[in-house]
């Protein structure tokens, strides 16, 4: 059960820094379906930059902690913010569709990844870098299941759901997430208010790829200890069900993303089950959206409705 | 009339003894092009300090886009702005801002999901730190210096029409504006809202502020403002003292011809009953009763007339008769005067009772909410209500293009052409669009909410004699109005509800319009019972 509880939140952690990054995104009116494409760019952009990093110094073992993990961290930021660049200037400036823009990202995301890490990336020294973003606490060993389940992680996990909290923080109880909110509930009024809302799209659209990249980066460097895998994308997905199942609340995605961590890594928990069982376990977490989207059209309520302008281009003089 | 015109001569004889004010706002040669419409051309405006502006114009004048130029919505294509002497450049509504220039939309700006407070503090930057509770204060402090009743707590989407405006007003006054824009404050507002709303303008006037009214209604025009200033099609065509004008000088500067200003009301040909409601019980989709015990028959050759404060079950009512809500009890009844059959409206679908011949023609808050697409030009529009009608797998675009060309000629609607998107065109111009169709389907029973809100004047009179022309075919028109003096002029008989209860049922030709006043406000409704519960509701949790 332990083992079970554990897996959950280190899987979980995938998809809420997706999640996050996608809510921050919705909140300013756009629907990235771009994420999947942008935590594959994420985990290749950080999986370059430490691998460029370790393999310029003279023995690899020597490598700082803080400067690995920084680079790490920095260059997967940077790459999905440069896919998040992509996404707001096709989708703001040049008001193209969003839904295209975003399934064009994900295609070409999970390319060029392809491309990036079977050319450019020294793979074998990814293992290594992987122990240093793995390293948990000390005394966690010590504490029981409580240590086992919550302080076992790597830092990444614990940087995942700070920043769902600030997120959190930021959206309800700042000044910049009521204008926020409003260029994502009805640009017109939020710009009539005299909120520059595409600076607040650029901003959030920019800061929310950053942010689900580093999901990518830490499935890679500690979920899968360094060992290189494809179709993160498929994970992407999930983490944008995940935004339907929180109702748009990060922090409700802090919890959402262990549960469907849970659900998703139960296939492989239950013991006796054939190849195609496990694949219907598989799709749980999207039952479970589907349900809860039913369940909140149903209620109706308006605060659990998705921003009202979401998907929607903007432009001023439009009439 | 009478009454508004001393109380005018009145106050402008105050206002001349106040020294000369100096210039607040001047525009000079303002021009703004939509495609091909020439929304603004060459346009000069100038306002005082100290004054309150009536900007008229009839629809698609122009009035509105000027506004939004001002206050940074669209940016000039020609033309310069001044403030106090000042040649400025406004970018953006901020920066109209900074310039302390604040506008009150015609459609409301607000943000469903937001409070009251929320929407009033939202972007502003004054470097405090931002406490809900303090705005939630401040918001109160302003409401009590001017006597609004707000709950800075209170969502939008919880509040009335007329609450919302509040809340876009008390959003300029939280900004400090000097220079204020209303674009047609009093369409939602019952009469005591709307002396209510001059109180607290003429209270900023007294301020030193200078303040931009448009609005249709002319005794509005003459009682609140100092001045008034004309365009029409986009051209500015002069300013006139408000002391030195009056309506037909007004109407004649709007539509650049004299306009006969009278209803003409016909004696009933035939009357025969043809829709028969009786003790209807309809609840809104909250669960809130809107309607309760509804009785009454309305009659061919007859315009019956809808009176009452916005939001007491009017639109439930027309939606209950069309078959478009849920009604809990009672019964309506259509005689078919082509069967002579007696027909239950309640066991019909919407569409069934659209055959029947019962036409429902509603204006809505917003316009394009119900009835038309935005995106769709005028043929395809009017084609809505006739593309089922054909054999052919083929759409026939040709007759709804035809009557498509008479509705723009008969009701004047000022457009490119008939292939133009109607988002593009101006409200008032949508909404003659939406008449024109329902008329045309020549129907038996028709009924019209709010047909002229928003119109101006020229306008208005038209969709009257449409009305009644509509009467003299045969038609049963029910007809929910606003105005009170329109109803009186125009209806045979006049049903007033009060809080979902018929209060009343006047003849048209002898009512007054202090009778019907008093049966809208009959406070024994289910309004009130509404508001304990939800009081009690309150002060439990």
């Amino acid at each position: 059960m332990v083992v079970f509880l554990t897996g959950a939140i280190a899987l979980g952690v995938t998809f809420l820094f997706g999640c996050v990054g996608e809510i921050l995104t919705e909140k300013a009116g756009h629907l990235n379906l771009g994420i999947p494409g942008i935590m594959s760019v994420g985990a290749m952009g950080g999986c370059l930059g430490v691998s460029l990093y370790m393999g310029a110094l003279s023995d690899p073992n020597n490598a700082s902690y803080i400067l690995l993990l920084l680079i790490g961290i920095l260059s997967s930021a940077f790459f999905a913010g440069i896919m998040g660049l992509i996404y707001a200037f096709l989708t703001i400036s040049m008001r193209a569709n969003q839904n295209v823009t975003g399934l064009i990202l994900t295609i070409f995301g999970t390319g060029l990844t392809e491309f990036v890490m079977e050319a450019k990336v020294d793979r074998s020294l990814l293992a290594k870098a992987s122990t240093y973003f793995t390293q948990s606490l000390p005394f966690a060993g010590k504490l029981g299941w409580f240590g086992e389940i919550f302080l076992s992680h790597g830092i990444l996990v614990y940087i995942a759901i700070a920043i769902a909290i600030v997120a959190a923080w930021l959206l309800q109880k700042t000044r910049i997430g009521l204008s926020l909110r409003a260029v994502g509930e009805n640009p017109a009024t939020a710009d009539a208010a005299g909120i520059n809302v595409t600076a607040y799209k650029y901003a959030f659209t920019l800061i929310g790829a950053a942010v689900a990249g580093m999901g990518g980066l830490y499935y890679i460097m500690d979920y899968l200890k360094g060992s290189w895998e494809y179709g993160i994308d498929s994970l992407g997905w999930l983490a944008i069900a995940l935004v339907i199942f929180t109702l748009w609340r990060p922090d409700l995605s802090i919890l959402g993303s262990f549960v469907f961590g849970a659900l998703y890594i139960a296939s492989y928990s239950i013991m006796g089950i054939s190849f195609a069982q496990m694949q219907l376990l598989k799709m749980l977490p999207y039952v479970v959206t589907v349900i809860v989207l039913i369940v909140t059209s149903i209620v109706g309520k308006k605060e659990t409705q998705p921003p009202a302008s979401l998907g929607l281009s903007y432009f001023r003089e439009d009439r | 009339m009478e009454n508004t015109e001393n109380m005018e001569n009145m106050e402008n004889s105050e206002n001349v003894e106040r020294k000369e004010n100096s210039v607040a706002l001047e525009l000079r040669g303002i021009c703004k092009y939509f495609g091909n419409v020439k929304a603004n051309e060459g346009v000069d405006l100038v306002v005082k300090k100290g004054e309150i502006l009536s900007l008229l114009g009839e629809n698609g004048s122009g009035k509105t886009t000027l506004m939004n130029i001002i206050s940074g919505i669209y940016f000039p294509d020609e033309g310069q702005i001044f403030i106090d002497g000042k040649e400025v450049v406004i970018r953006s509504p901020m920066e109209a801002f900074q310039y302390r220039i604040g506008m009150i939309h015609q459609h409301f700006k607000l943000i469903d999901v937001f409070t009251a407070a929320q929407n009033i503090v939202l972007g502003i930057k004054d470097g405090s730190r931002f406490r809900m509770k303090d705005v939630n204060q401040k918001v109160r402090d302003i409401a009590d210096k001017y006597g609004f009743i707000i709950d800075p707590k209170k969502k939008i989407y919880d509040m009335s029409v007329s609450e919302k405006q509040t809340v876009e007003i008390v959003k300029v006054l939280y900004r400090g504006a000097d220079i204020l824009i209303l674009d047609e404050p009093t369409a939602v507002l019952t009469p005591q809202e709307t002396q209510k709303l001059f109180a607290v303008l003429r209270r900023m006037r007294d301020d030193g502020k200078a303040i931009i009214i448009i609005t249709h209604k002319l005794h509005e025009v003459l009682s609140v403002s100092d001045r008034v200033s004309v365009l029409r099609k986009g051209k500015y065509v002069g300013s006139i003292e408000t002391k030195d004008a009056n309506e037909s000088i007004l109407t004649e500067m709007m539509v650049g011809k004299k306009v006969e200003l009278n209803i003409q009301r016909d004696d009933p040909v035939n009357p025969e009953d043809r829709l028969i409601v009786e003790n209807l019980d309809c609840m809104n989709r909250e669960g809130v009763k809107v309607l309760s015990g509804v009785s009454f028959t309305a009659r061919s050759g007859e315009i019956l007339g809808i009176a009452g404060i916005a939001g007491s079950g009017q639109r439930e009512l027309l939606e209950a008769i069309a078959g478009l809500q849920k009604v809990n009890n009672g019964s309506i009844r259509y005689m078919d005067p082509e069967s002579g059959e007696e027909v239950d409206l309640r066991s019909k679908t919407p569409v069934q009772i659209r055959d029947l011949g019962v036409r429902l023609s509603f204006v809505p808050e917003d316009r394009l909410g119900m009835g038309l697409v935005g995106s769709m030009d005028l043929v395809d529009n009017v084609m809505l209500r006739s593309y089922s009608k054909g054999k052919s797998p083929f759409l026939d675009r040709k007759n709804p293009g035809a009557l498509a060309n008479d509705i723009v000629t008969n009701l004047e609607v000022v457009t490119p052409g008939v292939h133009t998107p109607i988002r593009k065109l101006s409200g008032g111009n949508v909404q003659k669009v939406l008449v024109g169709r329902e008329i045309a389907s020549l129907p038996k029973v028709m009924m019209a909410a709010y047909p002229v809100r928003g119109l101006d004047i020229n306008s208005s009179y038209l969709i009257y004699n449409l009305l009644n022309e509509q009467k003299r075919n045969g038609s049963a028109v029910i007809f929910v109005g606003e105005d009170l003096d329109v109803l009186i002029e125009l209806c045979d008989r006049i049903l007033v509800l009060g809080s979902g209860k018929v209060t009343g049922i006047v003849d048209g030709r002898t009512a007054k319009k202090e009778e019907l006043g008093l049966l809208m406000t009959k406070t024994v409704g289910i309004y009130e019972e509404n508001q304990k519960a939800q009081a009690s509701e309150e002060s439990n949790e």
